[in-house]
């Protein structure tokens, strides 16, 4: 897979009510590649996360100005279907939310909203994306068995297959590991390294190791402003911005 | 000083008392009541009194079974015309809480809920069995309806409110519609707590009976047409409770008794629902 | 912000239509019924005018009418079962939430719940054929032949009447004093009360200095829904009250109230007749609505600090899914600490 620019952030801003969360975002995400955003709570990454497939819109005093481009297409636009920009942009959330279904549903639940009815297709598509989310040999006897009644990482796992079930281009991760052990959050890593290859992922975590350890590129928020992007390696080493280097030195957040 | 702290502890012991006291009357109320029902019902009821029409007025005998035809119908028809809209009303608040049609719905809610029912049945006779010129079943099972809306559009709002958030967030995540997130994900997962909803609405309607008195009437033959009077449980009762024989009196403690194991049922299942889902 | 939503998925177009006509449904239903009340009763009310409230005649033969004495016998009836009712109910609440040892607590607060799930017709029943002949051999023969030198206590007493009334609606309206004080306590806070005992109060020392004057305003709320659920209520006191349309001191008179007036004329009242029954109606919609109004504003500003978007509400509906088993639990802690 080629790395090319996916999404593309222009002068975003957005505003809860008077108060402003996002100020002048300027991103570059690239396909096949994994992309992390850090910085202290409430810098504004999980909105700006959440900005990238409007699930912001929920929220009735959010207002936005400015360019998301998918693909070379403003999300924003009057004409964007959001139902089909969120089939192509994934979501994965910080507290698994797995549905009160059975596992086989939960996987199946996207394929079905978006109008596969065929048994078969469902089948493959259930059993091809637990695989792709690393957890099929785990439930593959007990499919019928509820989502709840699986370990906190078997159902973070089993989200991300949720996700994967509607062939996403990009999979957005929201502090996917901070309510896991660190066996469980060592699987999901391991996880989001092989799914680079095909899907291009943003992670939000404030696990500074973390984002070191799965990303290619980070990028650095503080109060509602990017402050810093770069290839991660380079981000952790030599700082350009001081702000930077404080936060990664744990000067302070 | 110590004589002090005796007089407070053993005013604070009376005024304990007294409250023990108080409890206990209340729940004496409804044992008494319910002994009655029961002591008196028992001695009545039987096979052919729920099955067989009144017997002729100046006869004895005879049963109740039109009453509970005609209860059940209203009663089932209630419950099917106010459960969608309910519902939608419900789904309609859970979509748009803090919206200015939602403020106005909710507030116009809860002073349907504080309207006596009478004033109900007055309603419905003006709007419906004036227009038509006759009481009936229909009538009768629209004033239900209207009794029992504000309830379950309460209680459903409820229960959507407790489907945890992150559900509906990661429905819609996935590219599902509002529409399809709502029947697919949040509805099902409330599905237990809106039947609750439901049944309290449904025991309510059951003892109804100014309304249906006001709009259905009473009759004294089996429910041949919605578009006639119908006898029900509730009237019956009262009819027969004022009546000078002895007979109906009789009887009425029957009625009563059917009506009051149906609604129990309701509520004490709905009660033990609600503690098995606490417990889980 | 909405969304705009192009999709392939039929409903939803119309789906928050639906949804939202359903709402505007309510409103039109709970707007238009005074209307529709109204518009019966304005052949009455253009005839009689203002004079309906003050006459006392009610004269289907002459066609004349008035509601004095139905309106004298709802306010009367209602504010003396709510002064019973009060003591009994908060008491009630009181030991529900204070006193009662945490397993009795549940099922005793469960059953005065299941008495408001008792049919009204089914208390009129109990209220006429068991009630009232128990008072007029005993309670009401007493009253009359010591004390009928008062015009409170004046006979003949038949069993049927006021006191019988007011009695059935005490027992009535209780639940709802009860369920509704009940669940205003359990706002006071818990930190509240640790303080008190702390200081080596005692029980109801904090019962009278931290949790009633924490619930005051809910407290009250309580009793005017109460006292909404009393003048409303229509079978059980057309049952029990006599129906007779007079204005009398005595307790032990049969008398009348709006609602009883309403359904033991209506099924023969036509023209003039059946529209002064609904200008009764109008009048009792007015009062009960204005007090329900306030008793819900009192309730809710009480329960404002329970939790942001968990409003109070009337009697069952609520009660079933309340917070009451969560604060329960925590009180447990409170009688170890003594």
């Amino acid at each position: 897979m080629e790395n090319s620019v996916k999404i593309v952030t222009e002068k975003l801003n957005l505003y809860y009510g008077n108060f402003q969360a996002l100020k002048e975002v300027n991103l570059e995400v690239c396909s096949g590649k994994v992309t992390a955003l850090i910085g202290p709570s409430g810098c504004g990454k999980s909105t700006f996360l959440r900005s990238l497939n409007r699930l912001n819109d929920l929220i009735d005093s959010v207002r936005v100005e400015g360019e998301v481009r998918i693909d070379g297409e403003n999300i924003y636009d009057k004409s964007c279907d959001v139902v089909r920009l969120r089939k192509k942009v994934g979501m994965v959330f910080q507290k698994a939310n797995p549905f009160p279904k059975s596992i086989y549903e939960n996987v199946a639940y996207g394929p079905r909203i978006h109008g596969v009815r065929d048994k078969k297709v469902l089948d493959r598509i259930v059993e091809k994306s637990l695989r792709e989310a690393a957890l099929w040999e785990e439930v593959k006897d007990n499919l019928s068995r509820s989502a709840l009644r699986l370990s906190g990482g078997q159902q973070q796992r089993l989200c991300i297959a949720r996700v994967l079930a509607v062939e996403p281009e990009v999979v957005l991760m929201d502090e996917p590991t901070s309510a896991l052990d660190p066996i469980a959050t060592q699987k999901i890593e391991d996880l989001i390294r092989a799914l680079k290859q095909k899907f291009t992922i943003v992670i939000v975590t404030h696990n500074m190791q973390q984002a070191a350890r799965v990303s290619d590129i980070t990028a650095f928020f503080l109060n509602g402003e990017i402050v810093e992007v770069g290839n991660t390696g380079l981000l952790f080493t030599q700082p350009v911005d001081q702000r930077t280097e404080d936060y990664i030195t744990g000067k302070f957040g | 000083m110590l004589k002090r702290k005796t007089y407070r502890k053993w005013n604070s012991r009376i005024a304990e008392a007294i409250c023990t006291v108080f409890s206990f009357i209340a729940v004496l109320a409804l044992v008494i009541i319910v002994y009655y029902v029961f002591q008196r019902g028992f001695q009545v009821i039987s096979w052919s009194f729920f099955t067989s029409l009144p017997a002729p007025v100046g006869q004895t005998g005879g049963g109740i079974g039109n009453a509970i035809v005609g209860s059940l119908v209203m009663v089932s028809l209630g419950t099917l015309c106010s459960v969608p809209i309910g519902m939608a009303a419900a789904i309609y608040l859970y979509e748009n809480p803090y919206s200015r049609l939602a403020l106005v719905t909710r507030f116009a809610n809860k002073v349907l809920t504080g309207i006596p029912t009478l004033i109900i049945g007055l309603y419905i006779y003006i709007l419906i069995v004036l227009r038509i010129g006759s009481y009936s079943a229909l009538a009768g099972s629209i004033s239900l309806a209207v009794v029992m809306l504000p309830i379950i559009t309460l209680s459903a709002e409820e229960m959507l409110r407790l489907v945890p958030e992150s559900w509906r967030d990661a429905s819609l995540a996935l590219g599902a519609t509002r529409r399809q997130t709502i029947m697919r994900v949040v509805l099902p997962a409330s599905a237990g707590g809106l039947t609750v909803g439901v049944m309290l609405a449904v025991a309510t309607a059951a003892g109804q009976t100014a309304p249906v008195l006001l709009t259905a009437l009473s009759s004294r033959f089996w429910l041949a047409s919605l578009g006639q009077p119908s006898a029900s449980l509730p009237v019956l009762i009262y009819t027969y409770a004022v009546s000078p024989f002895t007979d109906w009196q009789n009887q009425a403690w029957g009625a009563a008794l059917s009506l009051i194991i149906f609604i129990f049922i309701l509520n004490i299942s709905a009660q033990v629902f609600i503690a098995l889902r606490q417990r889980r | 912000m909405r969304e705009k939503i192009v999709t392939k998925d039929p409903g939803e177009g119309i789906f928050p239509h639906v949804t939202a006509m359903a709402a505007i449904l309510i409103i039109l239903l709970s707007g238009s019924i005074f209307f529709v009340v109204l518009s019966g009763a304005m052949p009455a009310l253009k005839k009689f005018k203002l004079s309906f409230i003050f006459s006392t005649i009610w004269d289907p033969v002459l066609d004349i009418y008035g509601a004095a004495p139905a309106i004298y016998g709802t306010a009367v009836s209602s504010f003396l079962a709510l002064l019973i009712a009060a003591p009994l109910g908060v008491g009630t609440a009181i030991f529900l939430t204070e006193l009662a040892p945490g397993w009795l607590r549940k099922p005793v607060s469960y059953m005065v719940e299941l008495l408001a799930a008792v049919p009204s017709v089914v208390f009129g029943l109990w209220g006429l054929l068991v009630l009232a002949p128990w008072l007029r051999k005993g309670v009401g023969l007493f009253l009359d032949e010591k004390f009928g030198f008062i015009p409170l206590f004046r006979g003949p007493f038949l069993g049927v009447g006021m006191l019988t009334g007011t009695l059935v609606l005490t027992i009535m309206i209780l639940p709802t004093v009860t369920a509704i004080s009940r669940e205003v306590m359990l706002t006071v806070p818990l930190d509240q009360r640790e303080g008190m005992f702390a200081l080596g109060a005692t029980r109801w020392e904090v019962i009278r200095k931290v949790i009633l004057p924490g619930s005051k305003v809910g407290i009250v709320g309580a009793l005017l829904l109460g006292l909404g659920r009393a003048m409303g209520e229509a079978m059980a006191v057309t049952m029990v009250i006599g129906n007779t349309f007079i204005i009398s001191p005595s307790l032990l008179s049969p008398a009348q109230t709006l609602s009883s007036l309403i359904v033991s004329e209506f099924p023969e009242a036509y023209g003039m007749q059946l529209s002064a029954l609904m200008l009764l109606g109008l009048i009792l919609f007015a009062i009960t609505l204005a007090i329900n109004i306030i008793a819900l504003i009192m309730v809710n500003r009480s329960a404002a600090r329970l939790k942001a978007g968990k409003e109070l509400v009337p009697v069952q509906i609520s009660m079933p899914y309340g917070e009451g088993a969560l604060v329960l639990v925590k009180k447990k802690n409170l009688s170890k600490m003594e």
